[in-house]
């Protein structure tokens, strides 16, 4: 298949992803992880990247920074192959890209002060002298809403999730990143540090200029922040398309289903009894043609029978359904 | 209200001894729940919700200090005793988990699980309880449920899992479920499942409920009441319209704003709340919210505000500094 070109994103791509494939070995059987995705970021702009447990996500945003190889397919970040790079070019180009993960406690060292943690980057990326370091992780603590003063020299238990969050968040800044791959950086946080976080990745995306590949669960926290929505479902992308497009005309049935699926903190929406049938295959034998097909009320013959490919339903929308909700452009 | 009430949580206090100190996880909450009716009760982590919901199971930590009454169909559970009490549970009084993973046994079947309840509470003989347990398979949607039954829990998914729990759960048909996060641990449309379940059960068996969340979502369409809590006090208790349209508190109104809206346009900035939530082993003088308030006046800082009606009984908040309705109403 020909890479999709996505119009909105080509007129500057960062990241380009192109047929991308990542399988896991398990007891001798494949997971088929991530299957044949293609997608481009544009400099400057927030990709959303949502689906449930399992539908690759996690790996897709791993295989970007190569801390998961690719079995085929090619990742160019500002026009160079990341997939063709080794060691120390790599590790350059790694300076580059950032990740956030999604639990901030267990990704700080526990035995480190948080002083430490920060400069660690700067260690590696061969800036010698204290001072300037020091003065970096001053900066960029500042900049997250952290009182260097009190910060630097405590270790990660005497901080909340929140905060530690934070902290994760000013290590992946001070290198002065151009891309950062958030994965599903505020689950593990409480509503109200939620919102918090989500303000300051917002407010850190503009006062860095950065390109943000945002991976979630929620739909509604994806929302709040991207300006394109993607959605996988078992290691294939179903649809991507401009986030208000997106969810005010979703054109596969899986978005329309997830989408129904939120609850809506408003008495007045009597939540519809599920349209939701069924669970998720196991991604060790993903069923054929459409993998969505298993619990689409759509489904017919064709697709048991033939992968559907991404294509345009509207400006910038594209969907992989032989039964799109919405016309084909 | 004037129907006597299934359940009646009466000043109930929890005081957990940490190496740090005295850690108040539950401070003099009142609570009611009718037959048949659904409370939530919402908050974030720490405030207490789970630790309420344990000292209505009489299931806490064993260092735990518990005051108060907990009334159950005219009895107090507390300081029942234990035989009493173990019969109670499980057949009249029954509890759902966030992790179906660690609330059924690893190295037993489903089947075995189900049945031993079975047996146990209703005294069905063997062939009565396995066709029993079949049957409640089927209720809570698990396809094949014959041979569900020898399969272990590992074998299924989280959502079959959280079936299976559900099934356990309601086996005895009790009076009252307490589901403790049920969906917290699932994907968005297997909680959207797994929430139906609930719903169409609890409507079927008459069986009261109270659905512990941090998700002011999942209560909005399916609950009759909730009480919102914070720093281990109830600081909002409304009949769920009024809650989400009237209400007093200004934390009700600042969790429901600070949740990202599906209709937002995006990079539309959130209202956060401030701060974090009180150091639990420390003493709290005034409003445990007021640090984080923006209405908190000098006198929400050294007073602690009780549980004042609004304009009905029903409806209660804990604030000086009330949000006006007509100004926070939306029709």
């Amino acid at each position: 298949m020909m890479p999709i070109s996505q119009p909105s994103a080509s007129r500057d791509p960062l990241l380009k992803v192109e047929n991308l494939v990542v399988e896991y070995a398990v007891g001798g059987k494949t997971i088929h992880a991530v299957s044949d995705v293609s997608l481009q970021v544009a400099r400057g702009e927030t990709l959303g990247l949502v689906g449930e447990s399992g539908c690759g996500k996690s790996t897709l945003g791993r295989a970007v920074l190569q801390l998961r190889r690719a079995v085929s397919g090619r990742v160019l970040f500002d026009g160079q192959d990341l997939t063709a790079m080794q060691g120390d070019t790599l590790r350059q180009m790694r300076r580059r890209v950032q990740l956030i993960f999604q639990d901030p406690i267990a990704s700080l060292n526990p035995r480190r002060r948080i002083g430490d943690i920060i400069a660690e980057p700067l260690v590696i990326s061969g800036i010698k002298d204290p001072k300037k370091r020091e003065q970096l992780v001053r900066d960029v603590l500042s900049a997250v809403g952290l009182d260097p003063g009190l910060v630097v020299g405590r270790l990660p238990h005497e901080f909340s999730g929140g905060q530690c969050q934070r902290i994760c968040i000013a290590r992946a800044l001070v290198l002065n990143p151009e891309f950062i791959i958030c994965d599903e950086p505020v689950s593990a946080l409480d509503v109200s540090i939620r919102a918090q976080i989500l303000n300051l990745l917002e407010e850190m995306k503009a006062r860095y200029g950065l390109t943000l590949l945002f991976i979630a669960h929620d739909l509604a926290v994806v929302k709040a922040v991207s300006d394109r929505v993607a959605v996988m479902y078992l290691g294939r992308l179903c649809e991507v398309g401009p986030s208000e497009q997106l969810f005010a005309h979703p054109a596969h049935p899986y978005t329309a289903l997830l989408i129904e699926a939120i609850p809506v903190p408003d008495p007045d929406v009597r939540p519809a009894e599920s349209v939701a049938v069924g669970e998720p295959p196991s991604p060790m034998s993903p069923p054929s043609g459409c993998r969505f097909r298993t619990r689409c009320p759509k489904a017919d013959r064709r697709c048991s029978d033939e992968v559907p490919e991404l294509r345009a339903v509207a400006p910038d929308q594209f969907v992989a359904c032989h039964h799109p909700l919405i016309a084909a452009a | 209200m004037t129907e006597p009430a299934l359940l009646s949580v009466e000043g109930v206090s929890v005081d957990l001894p940490t190496p740090r100190g005295n850690l108040r996880a539950v401070d003099q909450v009142d609570l009611r729940v009718g037959a048949g009716r659904t409370l939530g009760v919402v908050g974030e982590s720490g405030c207490g919700k789970t630790m309420l919901s344990r000292a209505i199971l009489q299931l806490l930590p064993r260092k735990a200090r518990l005051s108060g009454r907990v009334m159950f169909e005219g009895q107090d559970l507390v300081g029942l005793d234990p035989e009493r009490l173990r019969k109670l549970r499980g057949r009249s009084l029954a509890v759902v988990f966030q992790d179906p993973m660690t609330s059924l046994n690893p190295v037993l079947t489903i089947g075995t699980q189900l049945i031993e309840t079975l047996q146990e509470h209703l005294e069905l003989d063997g062939n009565a309880a396995k066709r029993r347990s079949a049957e409640l398979l089927a209720a809570v949607g698990i396809p094949a449920p014959e041979q569900r039954l020898t399969q272990y829990p590992h074998q299924l998914s989280g959502g079959m899992r959280q079936r299976v729990a559900i099934a356990i759960a309601l086996s005895c048909e009790p009076k009252l479920l307490i589901a403790d996060e049920p969906t917290t641990a699932l994907d968005v449309t297997i909680q959207a499942q797994i929430l139906d379940l609930l719903a169409r059960e609890q409507r079927r068996r008459h069986m009261a409920m109270i659905l512990i969340t941090h998700d002011l979502g999942v209560v909005a369409g399916r609950t009759d009441e909730v009480a919102v809590m914070y720093a281990g006090r109830v600081v909002e208790r409304a009949p769920t319209p009024a809650l989400f349209k009237k209400m007093r508190m200004p934390y009700t109104e600042a969790l429901l704003a600070a949740i990202p809206k599906i209709d937002a346009a995006p990079h539309t900035l959130l209202p956060a709340i401030s701060g974090r939530p009180p150091d639990p082993t420390r003493p709290i003088w005034g409003c445990a919210f007021s640090p984080r308030c923006r209405y908190a006046a000098s006198q929400c800082h050294r007073e602690k505000p009780s549980l004042a009606a609004a304009e009905s009984l029903h409806h209660q908040y804990a604030c000086f500094h009330p949000i006006e309705v007509a100004a926070g109403a939306s029709p």
